[in-house]
């Protein structure tokens, strides 16, 4: 695979005079926006027909950073906001760029209803365990025994498999990966983008500064080591029994179905009312 | 276009249904919400209406996903409205804020109820004013009108989205229970009866790159709405002119908020809107607003038999509030009563209007019973 070089990418696709950006040295999320405006690139889609849609958090800043249109919006109402734009103009296509406090959180009930529409829209989702933006604070994602500043102790509650979630609700497309497997990311995120409904590719991204140096992993080297530690590819953990699953993490693609997307349907739907109205035949 | 109710004639039909028919004559083309008592035949019908008109309504997991997604779709280009009532409304808060900061124009309709918390769904209260003009955190500005009747229910609608388009604002229309299911003769005008608004887009690549700028003086920018090439940013956080964000220099936050309230208050004499019933010789005035300002008129009437010189000022536009009308008014009577369903809302905003020239009382009345015309005369004659 020939890769364009990161200055091309960069050049066409960041907006320039809002860098540089808000992230911490070590931070993944650059790597996974990276991923992303590849795989916007090596698909030819039209930048101006793809609205970035956002929360609050790091990851939510990344719509500021690109140049496409974008929503900033409130923490965790995403795809709420997205479910409008997208019914009022399904022309554009959806990329909505999500951490995993603010998605599976505050957020995780538009999630699930999301999911359930297959309102038609690329989640990525960085899933670092932690609530980087304000400092360290646990994530339903955080694995139990995990350190963050309101669980000085170590994590007691089970955490959200975020992938999972959205394979149960029904989604069309969803993978994890981290930011490591870079090729199967970016591979994961074009199909995403190519395919009707909801689609989510989540990242395991390192937060050296607010969750790696509270856990023993201040760089994002030791956090990237310890991801190949705790993750298992999906072909093994096939086979492998419950107990030595425990506290990993299954990586790669669990769904990838057709069912219609929430714009189609609703476009049968104003058929189906306008001929049971007699407006139509 | 064809309709699917009827235009040009009247019908009888309740207040909720008369605001879905006024939404769908407005051009609004998007809806979202969540059922709630008593708003939710304004729900029932745009479901049946919309996609008869090629319009979305869709019924989101909540309040605070129902007015996201008008967001969403007015930054897609539609004209866009959800309708709720107290509860409902204390959610759409957050999201309201950030309409009022990112400048969108919506329609949310709050049908209020007895509260706080779950209250009394079916019975009428004016409970909410203070929250429609204050619920959301932060200086803000936007509008508030509020309707007394079906018909107005109905004009007050159109007024809404025209006025959320012509100030790129959220415009809160606050009716309550008794509006929303009494029934009364409403006339739905032809759409080329009615003057209907739509938002200023960007003539050309230099307006599109100031989606918070003021490149008319009017403090109004034009919006570059999704999917145009123009490749907005558009934020919560405290943002110049270009929307990028600018979150520590206080002179970009006065700057930005400063403007979202002057493009209203700038242009009170065109938003706020008031009726006066005999008031130029009374020396008793009435201020009321919404469905108490039936009773109002009612009791003015009476109080006239009786040969007390009584006038009513009937507000139609709560906020922004002419605080200088209602001084001018307390300057030339003795005594301004507030009948108000709640335990007195309105009443501090007149009170403060009134500056001292006046005497101001409230008559408060809480429970989901509409004053009586005779409970406000008592309370005038003493």
């Amino acid at each position: 695979m020939y890769l364009k070089s990161a200055y091309e990418i960069r050049d066409k696709y960041l907006r320039k005079d809002m860098l540089p950006t808000i992230f911490c040295p070590g931070c993944g999320i650059g790597s996974v926006l990276q991923f992303t405006l590849r795989a916007i690139d090596d698909l030819g889609l039209n930048q101006d027909e793809i609205v970035w849609v956002s929360g609050i958090g790091c990851s939510s800043r990344v719509p500021g950073f690109v140049n496409f249109d974008g929503l900033h919006t409130t923490h965790g109402r995403a795809l709420a906001f997205a479910t409008g734009i997208k019914l009022t103009n399904p022309d554009l296509k959806i990329i909505a760029f999500m951490g995993d406090g603010d998605a599976a959180a505050i957020g995780g009930n538009h999630l699930i209803h999301a999911i359930r529409r297959n309102l038609d829209v690329t989640v990525i989702l960085i899933n670092n365990f932690t609530y980087g933006m304000t400092g360290g604070q646990v994530a339903p994602t955080a694995l139990k025994g995990l350190k963050g500043t309101t669980a000085p102790y170590g994590q007691f509650e089970n955490p959200f498999d975020i992938a999972q979630l959205a394979v149960s609700a029904g989604a069309n497309y969803v993978a994890r990966w981290t930011v490591f497997n870079y090729l199967q990311g970016m591979n994961s995120i074009k199909k995403a983008l190519q395919k009707e409904g909801f689609t989510l590719v989540e990242f395991l991204s390192p937060c050296p500064i607010s969750f790696g140096r509270r856990n023993r992993m201040k760089t994002a080297p030791e956090l990237i080591r310890w991801y190949q530690k705790i993750t298992v590819p999906l072909a093994k953990a096939k086979k492998m029994p419950q107990e030595e699953l425990e506290g990993k993490i299954v990586i790669g693609e669990f769904a990838d179905r057709d069912r219609p997307g929430l714009v189609r349907e609703y476009q049968e739907y104003i058929k189906r009312a306008k001929k049971m109205m007699g407006w139509e035949e | 276009m064809r309709y699917p109710f009827p235009v040009g004639k009247a019908d009888f039909i309740q207040g909720d249904e008369a605001i879905a028919r006024a939404a769908i004559l407005a051009g609004c083309r998007f809806y979202a919400g969540y059922p709630i008592t008593p708003a939710s035949e304004i729900f029932e019908a745009m479901a049946l209406y919309m996609p008869l008109v090629d319009g979305v309504s869709i019924q989101m997991e909540d309040e605070i996903a129902s007015i996201a997604a008008i967001i969403g779709a007015s930054w897609a280009g539609a004209k866009a409205m959800t309708a709720t009532s107290g509860p409902g409304f204390s959610l759409m808060q957050e999201n309201l804020g950030y309409a009022v900061m990112t400048e969108t124009p919506i329609v949310v309709v709050n049908m209020m109820r007895g509260g706080p918390s779950t209250g009394q769904p079916t019975f009428p209260a004016q409970g909410d004013i203070m929250q429609a003009i204050w619920g959301t955190h932060g200086d803000h500005m936007l509008i508030v009108l509020s309707p007394s009747t079906v018909q107005e229910a109905f004009d007050f609608t159109i007024r809404a989205f025209n006025l959320a388009e012509k100030y790129r604002t959220p415009v809160v229309l606050l009716g309550d229970a008794e509006l929303a299911h009494m029934r009364e003769r409403v006339y739905i005008p032809n759409p080329d009866e009615i003057e209907v608004v739509y938002r200023k887009l960007p003539k050309n690549e230099e307006e599109a790159k100031l989606p918070f700028g003021d490149p008319h003086g009017d403090g109004v920018p034009p919006m570059p709405i999704f999917g145009k090439g123009y490749r907005t940013y558009v934020t919560g956080l405290t943002h110049d002119e270009y929307g990028h964000p600018r979150t520590v220099e206080p002179e970009v936050q006065q700057k930005l908020i400063g403007r979202i309230y002057r493009k209203i208050l700038d242009n009170k004499d065109d938003i706020i809107s008031y009726e006066k019933f005999e008031l130029d010789d009374a020396e008793v005035a009435i201020v009321s607003t919404g469905i108490v300002s039936r009773s109002a008129i009612r009791a003015v009437k009476i109080l006239r038999e009786k040969g007390i010189k009584a006038g009513l000022l009937k507000l139609n536009t709560i906020w922004p509030f002419d605080f200088d009308m209602i001084e001018e008014l307390a300057e030339g009577v003795k005594k301004i009563f507030v009948p108000e369903m709640n335990m007195g809302q309105l009443y501090h905003l007149v009170k403060e209007g009134a500056n001292g020239k006046a005497e101001v009382e409230l008559i408060s009345k809480i429970g989901g019973e509409v004053h009586t015309p005779m409970e406000i005369v008592e309370r005038v004659v003493g």
